[in-house]
């Protein structure tokens, strides 16, 4: 389980490094992709650790605790959200929510007819 | 009664666990029986803890919502920057290499649609509701991506609490629409192969309202539609921070 939950560290600090470094290099004062270079890294690594064998349930563990935690963690933030004053543009959030998602399946029905993926 | 107080008191993140799975199994609960799964539980939850987030914040009339109230400090250390990003990267060990190149150019190409077509729009509609710089509209724009994709990219870039609370909103609202609209309309945009939903999944994005709105289309497509939409969050908290918002900025002057 540790071994597992090692890696996941691992991999989140060399991300949140990397997005570190490349924030200095924009010029931006902020951690800029670092979730995203983690989570590269995470799935390399994993492809490496299933290719020694050392990938078990045990292993995945670690790992899998942590993915299934994250709907928790966003419920926990949500509550400890400054919702008060983002509640005078409730409107935009409805509408922001909305819309696109409206536009996209139209954009998915056409995107079907133009590729028309195999069955 | 003091004793307990003390207790409460001194362990804000175990009452934190304890208060989330109290919500998340009323809410489940809730799902099940009331709605029949058309509202999936954990959008149910987040939905329900934005409410006491903003009940916390006019009884305390702090900046943090409920944890404001001193027995529920703990959820700001459970919700805090820390725990929420590494249970994201947690979430990439539910994709494969094989499976990615299974997907392969339908997914990329939808999935650069998908997350340019929300980042968009909402950029435009925060905009049309008088928001100006450059930071408040990356963080909507990332919002109506997913309520993941918003706070990440709000917290990269220094946004105020109440952007990213509103572009949690968004993309909260966003996994309702995507989860009671699929099964309605799936028969008109052509949902019905496992290619099919890979397309939708990296359009769409949305892990939660794709996984449930497929569950209650075909359950057999679920796994595709999730295969494309697990990138979409981490695609969008690589290139919301970083690429559309240089170009928001550029764009701003």
């Amino acid at each position: 389980m540790i071994k597992g939950l090692a890696l996941l560290a691992c991999c989140f600090l060399l991300g949140m490094w990397c997005g570190a470094l490349l924030g200095t290099w924009l010029g931006i004062d902020a951690n800029v992709g670092g979730v995203g270079f983690a989570m590269a890294f995470l799935l390399l690594s994993k492809e490496y650790v299933t290719s020694k064998g050392w990938w078990n349930g045990e292993f995945a563990f670690g790992l899998d605790f942590w993915n299934k935690l994250y709907i928790p963690i966003v419920i926990a933030m949500a509550a400890s959200l400054n919702v008060k004053s983002a509640v005078s543009a409730g409107l935009l959030a409805f509408l922001a929510g909305t819309l696109p998602v409206l536009l996209a399946f139209g954009v998915v029905k056409i995107l079907l007819k133009q590729v028309n993926p195999e069955k | 009664m003091k004793e307990l107080e003390v207790i409460l008191d001194k362990n804000g993140l175990i009452v934190a666990f304890l208060f989330v799975g109290i919500l998340t199994w009323a809410t489940d609960a809730f799902s099940k029986k009331v709605v029949n799964g058309r509202i999936p539980g954990s959008a149910l939850a987040i939905g329900l803890a934005l409410v006491l987030g903003y009940l916390g914040g006019v009884l305390a009339e702090g900046e943090q919502g409920l944890a404001d109230l001193s027995y529920f400090k703990g959820l700001s250390i459970l919700g805090g920057s820390m725990f929420r990003d590494f249970a994201i990267v947690a979430t990439a060990t539910g994709a494969s290499f094989l499976l990615i190149r299974k997907s392969g150019i339908l997914g990329l190409i939808s999935l650069v649609l998908g997350i340019g077509l929300f980042f968009g729009f909402g950029v435009a509609l925060g905009w049309m509701m008088g928001y100006r710089d450059a930071i408040s509209l990356c963080t909507i724009g990332a919002g109506a991506c997913t309520y993941i994709v918003g706070p990440v990219t709000g917290g990269a870039i220094g946004a105020s609490s109440e952007v990213i609370a509103l572009s949690i909103g968004t993309g909260v609202v966003k996994t309702i629409a995507v989860t009671i609209l699929t099964p309605v309309l799936a028969k008109w945009i052509g949902l019905n192969s496992p290619g099919a939903a890979m397309a939708y999944g990296g359009i769409m994005g949305t892990s939660s309202g794709v996984a449930a709105g497929l569950a209650a289309t075909d359950p057999t497509l679920v796994p595709y539609g999730a295969v494309t939409a697990t990138f979409y969050t981490g695609l969008g908290c690589l290139i919301c921070p970083s690429l559309f918002y240089l170009v928001l900025s550029t764009l701003l002057g």
